[in-house]
């Protein structure tokens, strides 16, 4: 085996980040969910220090603190202070059942890593491995996001799927430039924000935040 | 006369003998001694002979030989190499227990009276075994037509009730739609000598577009003789219709002839093999596996619920020649081999263990007179043997150890767990789905088989007994018992016969199993390399028996064996009875559950205010709404439109065939 | 076959038989000790097993020679897994005799029977034990079946000796794929031994049990046989996880010096794998049993993402 140790590391950390993508989809609770998301922003975190160990790249070091302290304490911080003054019902009611949507992102991941395979031919053989696993983590997220009824997963969805991208960024191009980290970390702070003032705005006009409200909203 | 021309001479003597069997038992028809004690014992005997000569076939270099019959410029072409030896071993298997046990399953009744059904049996083994000899196109389809002719007339033994002959006639239908292709296949590979005999297709030569054409119309075609999804919809139609003898043909035998036509045209008469083929038939097989079984574990009709479980048998066969196709198209003919050999292994298998079950199932309508698992249960207390036949059936196709059902898939899994030696990650993404869902398959099967033991021959009557039964008579229970130990002997020796299938992988891929995969002994089943994996069913055996009796000698040694009988346990409430088991339907509950979007489900739930609350189910096949129901109407608009242009006028007629001519001088 | 292997091979059936009683005690009193009770202490199942061999053997009218046979056949079969798997060391002579496939096949055979026995009599909770325990093995068994393959593509075999070689005795790589198979196998223990979340060995409760409806019937000497069979079920579940996923420690084939060692290894392995099972049980509730599927189809979907990851990264 010529892999050396760090990038070993760096691919369980891949895999653990898919492994966690998988049990969002899987996970029946809101609390539970933040939890995973706190989860997955910490191996977030690993990787991109290790990355930056691997690489030398001293602003890795940054975005993987910036990473720790935004996704795995402020925004879970955020939600659940969010879910609590909303009171929010704890079941998550997928709109399709779980073993169909598990099968559903298998078959999503085979698509990302074909998809991925001949990117990552050209790219450095860490990219290789992980390039996949990013796409299928923010696929995932996606169908999360799709399968999901409360404005609250959604939510957290679109969060996990950020990080799907972050990941892509800092494991294959080895990190964007130091300013961008920063302004998307804002954005992401912002977009929680709106996110929780727009569920305060819809439940005060549909009293619940099933989506399945909105429905109403088209013309007719 | 040299010795090799003796093995096909009399491979045909045999085959002819059969007919000839056939035509003795029309000389009376009506006796059912004559017919059973007499014709069927020498046609087991028969069958028996054939088995040796395709087994001695198997070790030999093809021989081949021009029949002086047949049309004057194409006269019959016949063959014996090791590929058709070995299904002929798998033909007269099989056919001597059928045979054995036939002897004593005729009686006087209604329907065909046993002369003519022991013509059209023996003609329908003749006719398997002239597919399996023929060499050239023109013997290869006048045999499979034959086959499906005398298969459909066994079908429709009780052809009196209209559910039979409604089930004979889409037999039929789909056997002619299938042979159509086979036929097309033919005409796309003979290349352009117009010659077709097999020899001539070997060495033609086809544009790569022009084989896999060909190879498309192969797989369609004898997919839908071997019940490949969406084929399938006739097998669980046609098998329970007939006679349990002729099922445990068709299905243990007939199907084979199928694999065998696939495999023959694939491996032998195209040559050169493509990837895209065998994942074509990697994902047909292991959508026909599941899809089997998931219906299976629906049907409360025992002999339905057995071709259901054939359909599964014949997408495990598919997803081992689907590894090996695959294998060989990237590059990689030893691993096609071990692929190759699990697929055939698989076939001899299901030919014994499932002839064995439709023969059980067979006994058990002929003691009982009923089909339904609903009306079951207990019988192991009236027919011993006959449960305890079935059960070494059940445990082979549930593929538990150390019975033949598990050599084979483990076979399979082997070469599908060798998937990392290909280049394309599709490939190796694919392959384990694959292996995933055998492994399913396999544990639903167990899961099947339980319920089909369990309610058909342990716990109580469900339905009251008005007379005494008594176990089936000596002849069926030899017929049984034959095949059981052909369960338990390609169990325990799996090496003798790898060794005869490496033969075939010789001919066919040109390439052997390798040295390791024989090397190891007789007892040490080790495919690849002996660090690798390997498998030794004795040391299983032994083992697992020998703890089992000295468990229970220390356990009578050390404490006691006394023992009092009790009424069973009630729960203090009193009025235990036998409805209160679990019914086939429901026993399979947690499967419908859970595979719900699979079914097409029809339910009928009773309510609290019910005066009589009825629960009704039934389960129907989605390709029948999906597939079949619109291609029919399809024909059927079609066929409005073309009938316009019967006016009923002569004249009209006429009008046709004169711009016909016109045409047909202008353009040809 | 050497003469050390041959004793190796004796000295881990003898030592699985003995102590697998010991664990199941060792796991109900940390699950006691976890719910503040005193617990029975850990010797308790051998005072069962002692007490169910004195008793007579009561047995239900209408039992077959099937219902009779099956205890014995339990035991049979895993006294046969427990040999099989390299617990002690990894020369076991009667090893190739089975692969993992084979091993799994082991198991599958146990439960056809004891589901087979449980409908022989003919009651409502024999056959709704045994249908509800072909359902989880039905799951359970591709998953357990589709991990090892992970395995077997990590270490090119699915012998289990070369499997513990490949591991243990070679460079350590760390082996993502591998991260999944053991959340998968942890939830495939659970279920096969009948563990909460999905059955909860504790109770009599008919509305939810799998394992005790499926034995119901069963008193005595039978009950005992049983017993020890579940037990050495559990303990050779801890040491195929063990040999999978913590293998270092376990001895090399004809090196003596190493087995009293990896014997204290596989204890301490072993108490820890029991307390963990324990914590597991007492944070978790069990699940209904329309989501016993999912937990399951949770597992074998795990197992395969491990070996589509084992392509992607390939290590």
């Amino acid at each position: 085996m010529a892999i050396p140790f760090s990038w070993q590391l760096i691919n369980l950390l891949a895999a653990l980040l898919l492994l966690i993508a998988f049990a969002m989809l899987a996970q029946r609770r809101v609390t539970a969910l933040i939890g995973l998301y706190a989860g997955q922003g910490l191996v977030l975190a690993a990787s991109t220090a290790a990355m930056a160990r691997i690489s030398g790249l001293p602003h890795l070091y940054v975005s993987a603190a910036l990473t720790l302290a935004l996704k795995v304490f402020a925004l879970p911080w955020l939600l659940h202070r969010v879910i609590r003054r909303l009171e929010i019902r704890w079941e998550v009611e997928p709109l399709i059942n779980i073993p169909a949507t598990m099968l559903v992102g298998i078959g999503l991941v085979i698509f990302a890593f074909n998809l991925a395979e001949p990117i990552s031919q050209m790219a450095s053989p860490i990219t290789r491995s992980t390039l996949g696993i990013a796409t299928a983590s923010v696929l995932l997220a996606f169908l999360m996001m799709i399968t999901r009824r409360k404005a609250v997963t959604q939510v957290i969805a679109f969060l996990a799927m950020e990080n799907g991208l972050f990941f892509a960024a800092t494991s294959a191009t080895r990190g964007m430039p130091l300013v961008v980290e920063l302004g998307i970390a804002l954005d992401v702070l912002v977009g929680a924000l709106i996110f929780g003032i727009f569920f305060f705005h819809i439940r005060e006009t549909f009293d619940s935040l099933d989506i399945h409200h909105m429905e109403k909203l088209k013309e007719h | 006369m040299s010795s090799s021309i003796d093995g096909i001479n009399a491979a045909l003597a045999a085959t002819t003998a059969w007919l000839a069997l056939g035509m003795l038992g029309l000389l009376r028809p009506h006796s059912v001694r004559w017919v059973g004690r007499v014709l069927f014992p020498i046609s087991a005997a028969l069958s028996l002979v054939l088995a040796g000569i395709g087994l001695a076939s198997v070790l030999k270099a093809p021989q081949a030989a021009v029949l002086p019959l047949g049309l004057p410029d194409l006269l019959f072409h016949v063959r014996l190499d090791p590929l058709s030896g070995f299904f002929l071993f798998l033909l007269g298997v099989t056919a001597t227990g059928i045979s054995i046990f036939s002897a004593g399953y005729f009686r006087t009744g209604e329907g065909t009276p046993p002369g003519l059904m022991c013509f059209q049996y023996h003609l329908f083994l003749a006719s398997m075994g002239a597919v399996l000899l023929a060499d050239d196109a023109y013997l290869f389809m006048v045999a499979w037509e034959t086959m499906a002719l005398a298969s459909y007339f066994l079908v429709t033994t009780h052809h009196r009730l209209p559910e039979i002959r409604q089930a004979g006639f889409l037999y039929l239908l789909i056997a002619h739609v299938g042979a159509l292709g086979i036929l097309l296949c033919f005409g796309v590979m003979h290349g352009t000598g117009w010659q077709f005999t097999f020899d001539a297709m070997r060495t033609a030569h086809l544009a790569p577009g022009w084989s896999s054409v060909a190879f498309g119309l192969a797989l369609f075609g004898f997919g839908a003789k071997a019940g490949m999804v969406p084929l399938h919809v006739w097998l669980p139609e046609a098998h329970p219709a007939a006679p349990s003898p002729v099922s445990a043909l068709m299905s243990g035998v007939m199907l084979k002839t199928a694999i065998y036509g696939l495999i023959r045209v694939t491996y032998d008469l195209l040559g050169t093999i493509r990837w895209e083929w065998g994942l074509t038939v990697l994902i047909a097989g292991s959508v026909t596996t599941l899809f089997g079984v998931l219906f299976a574990l629906m049907q409360h009709h025992l002999k339905r619920l057995l071709a259901y479980h054939s359909i599964e048998n014949i997408g495990i066969i598919l997803i081992g020649l689907g590894l090996s196709l695959t294998y060989i198209g990237t590059g990689h003919p030893a691993l096609g081999a071990l692929g190759l050999a699990a697929a055939l292994y698989h076939t001899l298998n299901h030919a014994v263990f499932k002839s064995l079950l439709f023969l059980g199932a067979g006994s058990i309508q002929h003691v009982t007179g009923e089909r339904e698992l609903g009306r079951m249960g207990g019988l192991a207390r009236w027919l011993p043997r006959t449960a305890f036949l079935f059960l070494v059936g059940s445990l082979a196709i549930s593929a538990l150890p150390p019975l033949n059902g598990f050599v084979s898939e483990w076979l399979t899994f082997q070469a599908a767990l060798l998937s990392p030696a290909l280049e394309s990650g599709v490939l190796r993404s694919v392959i384990p789905l694959a292996a995933a869902g055998l492994a399913l398959a396999g544990a639903l099967t167990a899961m099947c088989f339980v319920k089909v033991y369990g309610v058909v021959f342990l716990g109580a009557p469900r339905a009251p007994k008005e007379t005494e039964l008594h176990d089936v008579g000596r002849w069926e229970q030899t017929g049984m018992a034959w095949l059981a130990a052909g369960c338990v002997i390609l169990g325990l020796a799996p090496v003798p016969m790898l060794r005869l299938l490496d033969h075939v992988a010789r001919l066919l891929i040109g390439q052997s199993l390798g040295s390791q995969a024989l090397r190891s002994g007789w007892l040490w089943l080790t495919p690849v390399a002996a660090e690798r994996a390997s498998y030794n069913p004795i040391v299983f055996l032994v083992l697992i028996v020998g703890v089992t009796l000295l468990t229970f000698v220390l356990v009578r040694r050390f404490y006691h064996g006394r023992l009092r009988r009790a009424p069973a346990w009630d729960c203090g409430f009193g009025g235990l009875d036998a409805r209160m088991q679990d019914t086939a339907e429901g026993f399979s509950q947690p499967i419908r559950h859970m595979f719900g979007p699979v079914y097409e489900m029809e339910r009928h739930l009773p309510s609290a205010s019910d005066a009589k609350p009825r629960f009704h189910l039934e389960i129907r096949d989605r390709f029948w709404s999906v597939l079949y129901l619109p291609l029919a109407g399809l024909v059927e608009a079609v066929s409005r439109q073309v009938g316009r242009l019967q006016a009923g006028r002569i004249s009209i007629y006429l009008l046709y065939s004169f711009l016909t001519t016109i045409f047909l001088l202008l353009f040809v | 076959m050497s003469l050390s292997g041959v004793l190796n091979q004796l000295l881990q059936s003898l030592l699985v038989v003995a102590a697998a009683p010991l664990l199941m005690g060792w796991v109900n009193q940390c699950r006691a000790w976890l719910a503040n009770r005193r617990g029975p202490g850990i010797l308790q199942p051998y005072r069962t097993l002692h007490k169910l061999f004195h008793k007579d053997a009561a047995l239900a009218e209408g039992a077959s020679w099937l219902f009779r046979v099956n205890p014995y056949i339990q035991l049979g079969a895993m006294v046969l897994a427990a040999s099989l798997v390299p617990m002690l060391a990894v020369d076991l002579p009667l090893a190739p005799a089975a692969d993992v496939i084979a091993l799994v096949g082991v198991f599958a055979v146990a439960r056809v029977f004891a589901s087979l026995a449980a409908m022989d009599i003919g009651t409502a909770f024999g056959s709704l034990g045994a249908r509800r325990e072909m359902f989880v093995g039905a799951l359970a068994e591709p998953a357990l079946l589709i991990l090892f393959f992970n395995f077997s593509l990590v270490s090119h075999s699915t012998s289990l000796t070369t499997i513990v070689q490949t591991l243990a005795h070679q460079q350590f790589v760390l082996h993502a794929s591998l991260a999944f198979a053991a959340v998968a196998f942890v939830m495939v223990l659970l279920a096969e031994n009948a563990r909460i979340p999905v059955d909860n060995p504790a109770t009599h409760l008919e509305l939810t049990m799998i394992h005790e409806a499926l034995i119901l019937e069963y008193s005595a000497r039978h009950l005992a046989l049983i017993e020890w069979a579940v037990a050495i079920k559990l303990f050779v579940y801890f040491a195929i996880g063990i040999a999978c996923f913590l293998p270092w420690g376990i001895a090399q084939a004809g090196d003596w010096a190493a087995v009293p060692l990896a014997t204290g290894l596989l204890l301490g392995k072993m108490a820890l794998a029991g307390a963990g099972l324990a914590v597991v049980e007492t944070v978790n509730a069990k699940l209904r049993l329309f989501r016993a599927p999912e937990f399951l189809a949770t597992a074998f979907l795990l197992a395969m993402l491990g070996l589509l990851l084992h392509f992607v990264l390939q290590v």
